[in-house]
């Protein structure tokens, strides 16, 4: 196998399956940055997942090929209504971050069955026939060496999450939107006290983790399991959480942690087919993800990376 | 003022239960259930005969266990979310230990199967705790993450290190020997022939010996001071390190016993697991709700026991049993935000006991994020 064919395979396998990593790091960076925890992004995967699944399976007739890029958004408005219960109940109601969002957790996958039996009769989905496959980009993939490597095989998903990822930094590092909702997961005391409405903006936070989380779960479902099942979200979530807090709650950072999770995890899948990795046993690929992570927070990460607020629930005085 | 807050925090869980059930009974109206049949045969299906309710006793049994061993790290400050890793330890380490020796007696095969078990789950669990402990990372991450880890480890070791001679085909074990079961001939005539076993009384013991750890000895103190105040508990002596380790190696051990119960008694083998192993979340969930105390989590994990095996019920009402989860979910959901329960409760919303955010964080939050 050529050199070319192999970095093809890898780096097309790696942005599949780093694309929902991306968009749901992102969608937590930014409930973090606002201070609200998010252990729900597992959850809010998983309904995403769902309800682009059941969309895409209604509608594909209809929609033909845009069907999967519809579904996405739909899957992003399921999480944001997902996510927000977990805004109600941190924000509002003033519960343990870690509770509630282990909450999400445990009820979306229950719910999201329930509602896929209601709907079908039975536990699992039927494979969807509008998925996001392979896109050769037209131009760009006469480049000679690039052009073959990146854009033969390429997932259009991966490159849309890269320039959201950019957007992301834009906003949270250059908008006063970003300024504000950092203020209120750093110190939301001094930002009260600045008129900027504490609530409002944390709500703010958790929707937009939500709509991202919610996308990432479309995503995946729409280009890796291409059905509904139990077992279709088995821990993307946490790896997404893990890569934003690799990422040190920064977008650029949880994007380069998760095309790194996206690549540990696809190798897992490939490494067969690949010369030198077919070697390694499965294990050891299977679990790096996870123990990087662990490597990663003991080593690299300082105590003051996380927003100083981050996990406090914001109690008014009078 | 308080007086009232400790009153109304004892009905907490007894509202978010009620609520729960309505939850339920609502989303099984809007899609068309009947609520009253689904509850009806979901207790019938649990309580019904004396093999159901051995079976919910067998269920509560690995729960008990891991509420306990949430409830030890919880009171040190500690978020445990690891029970599925560390249950899953368990269960590998004595169902190995037990199949690797079929000829030892049964007297000393028996404590040292559960000791191993305990015992593994113990170090699956020190790892977070010293690393919390000397480097100040998440235990919350780490543990999520060793969830993960310690699921592909435990198919690795029964695909690849376990000796064939043990193994009834690729996925499973065969089933340990007379020496090793937890299960009793008298017991299972008693619940109708179900996998009800000896683990059952462990627990009972199990709450005993935390209530008189947690509440009657010096540890247990400690635990809770650290739990409290860990910078007031090193002031007066304490060692937070010490403490938030032996505190995870105890909840360790206890959510290996839960592993243990469902490898030598429940099950009687290892098979590959497809997830992280449900009882670890539900005896987070069960903790929760018994709010940590002996006697709060025996009733919790009784109720979540019958509502696990009486999901069956709701399949033969015709509603997907998943409802029961969800019914699960909404429980915890209304104990977390009891915010709102005691709004509903007293008038006067509770706000000053809780005014200043910083004690918040060393209370419930279990590091830094």
């Amino acid at each position: 196998m050529s050199i070319i064919a192999v970095l093809t395979i890898i780096i097309s396998s790696t942005l599949v399956y780093s694309a929902p990593l991306i968009f749901t790091s992102l969608g937590g960076t930014f409930s973090e940055r606002a201070g609200i925890v998010n252990v729900g992004l597992e959850g809010i995967m998983v309904m995403g997942a769902f309800g682009a699944i059941v969309f895409n399976l209604t509608f594909a007739p209809a929609l033909g090929s845009m069907t999967p890029w519809i579904a996405s958004l739909v899957g992003g408005l399921v999480g944001i209504v997902f996510s927000a219960i977990h805004a109600l109940a941190t924000v509002t109601l003033r519960a343990d971050h870690i509770i509630s969002g282990t909450v999400i957790n445990l009820l979306a996958p229950a719910l999201a069955v329930f509602l896929v039996k209601v709907l079908y009769g039975k536990g699992q989905t039927d494979n969807i026939r509008e998925q996001f496959g392979y896109y050769k980009v037209p131009g760009l993939n006469k480049i000679p060496v690039l052009g073959d490597i990146l854009f033969t095989k390429a997932s259009i998903p991966a490159f849309l999450a890269i320039v959201i990822t950019f957007v992301s930094w834009y906003v949270l590092f250059k908008t006063r939107f970003g300024l504000r909702l950092r203020s209120v997961g750093e110190n939301p005391q001094a930002a009260d006290t600045l008129g900027i409405n504490v609530y409002v903006l944390r709500y703010a936070g958790v929707l937009f983790s939500g709509l991202l989380g919610g996308i990432g779960g479309a995503v995946f479902a729409q280009s890796i399991s291409v059905n509904f099942s139990a077992s279709t979200i088995v821990g993307q979530g946490f790896i997404a959480m893990a890569a934003m807090i690799f990422g040190k709650w920064n977008p650029i950072g949880a994007m380069g942690a998760s095309l790194f999770f996206g690549l540990a995890q696809s190798l897992a899948v490939i490494g067969a087919q690949l010369p030198g990795i077919e070697n390694i046993p499965s294990i050891y690929l299977q679990v790096s993800p996870y123990v990087l992570t662990v490597v990663v927070l003991v080593c690299f990460l300082g105590k003051a990376s996380a927003p100083k607020a981050d996990g406090v629930n914001y109690i008014k005085s009078k | 003022m308080l007086k009232k807050l400790n009153l109304n925090s004892g009905m907490i869980p007894v509202i978010s239960v009620v609520f729960g059930l309505i939850l339920g009974a609502i989303i099984m109206l809007v899609f068309g259930y009947n609520p009253l049949n689904g509850y009806r045969s979901l207790f019938t299906s649990a309580l019904g005969t004396p093999r159901s309710i051995g079976e919910t006793l067998r269920q509560a049994t690995p729960l008990i266990f891991t509420a306990l061993g949430f409830s030890v790290a919880n009171s040190a400050g500690f978020f445990n979310i690891g029970l599925s890793g560390q249950a899953l330890c368990g269960w590998v380490a004595s169902t190995w230990f037990a199949l690797s020796n079929p000829d030892m007696p049964r007297f000393i095969m028996l404590p040292l199967a559960v000791l191993i078990g305990a015992l593994a789950g113990a170090m699956a669990a020190a790892i977070p705790g010293v690393l919390r402990a000397f480097f100040g990372t998440s235990e919350v991450i780490v543990t999520i993450m060793l969830n993960y880890v310690f699921l592909y480890v435990g198919n690795h070791l029964l695909h690849n290190v376990f000796s064939r001679e043990i193994m009834t085909s690729m996925d499973s074990t065969k089933k340990i020997g007379a020496n090793a079961t937890l299960r009793a001939d008298w017991l299972t005539d008693l619940a109708g022939g179900s996998r009800l076993n000896l683990g059952i009384f462990f627990a009972l013991i199990g709450l005993v010996i935390v209530w008189f750890l947690m509440k009657k000895t010096t540890l247990g103190f400690e635990i809770r001071g650290v739990g409290i105040n860990p910078y007031a508990s090193e002031y007066a002596g304490i060692s937070s390190k010490r403490t938030i380790i032996l505190s995870m190696i105890i909840s360790g051990a206890l959510a290996g016993l839960g592993g243990v119960i469902e490898g030598l008694g429940t099950f009687e083998n290892f098979f590959a697991q497809g997830a992280s192993l449900s009882i670890g979340y539900d005896g987070m969930a069960v903790s929760l709700l018994g709010s940590g105390s002996a006697i709060g989590i025996l009733l919790a994990a009784l109720l979540f026991s019958v509502l696990k095996i009486g999901s069956a019920g709701m399949n033969i009402a015709g509603i997907p049993p998943e409802i029961v989860n969800v019914v699960i979910a909404s429980i915890i959901f209304f104990v977390g935000v009891k915010y709102l329960i005691q709004l509903i409760l007293s008038k006067r919303p509770a706000r000053k006991v809780k005014d200043n955010p910083k004690d918040k964080v060393v209370i419930s939050e279990g590091g830094e994020l």
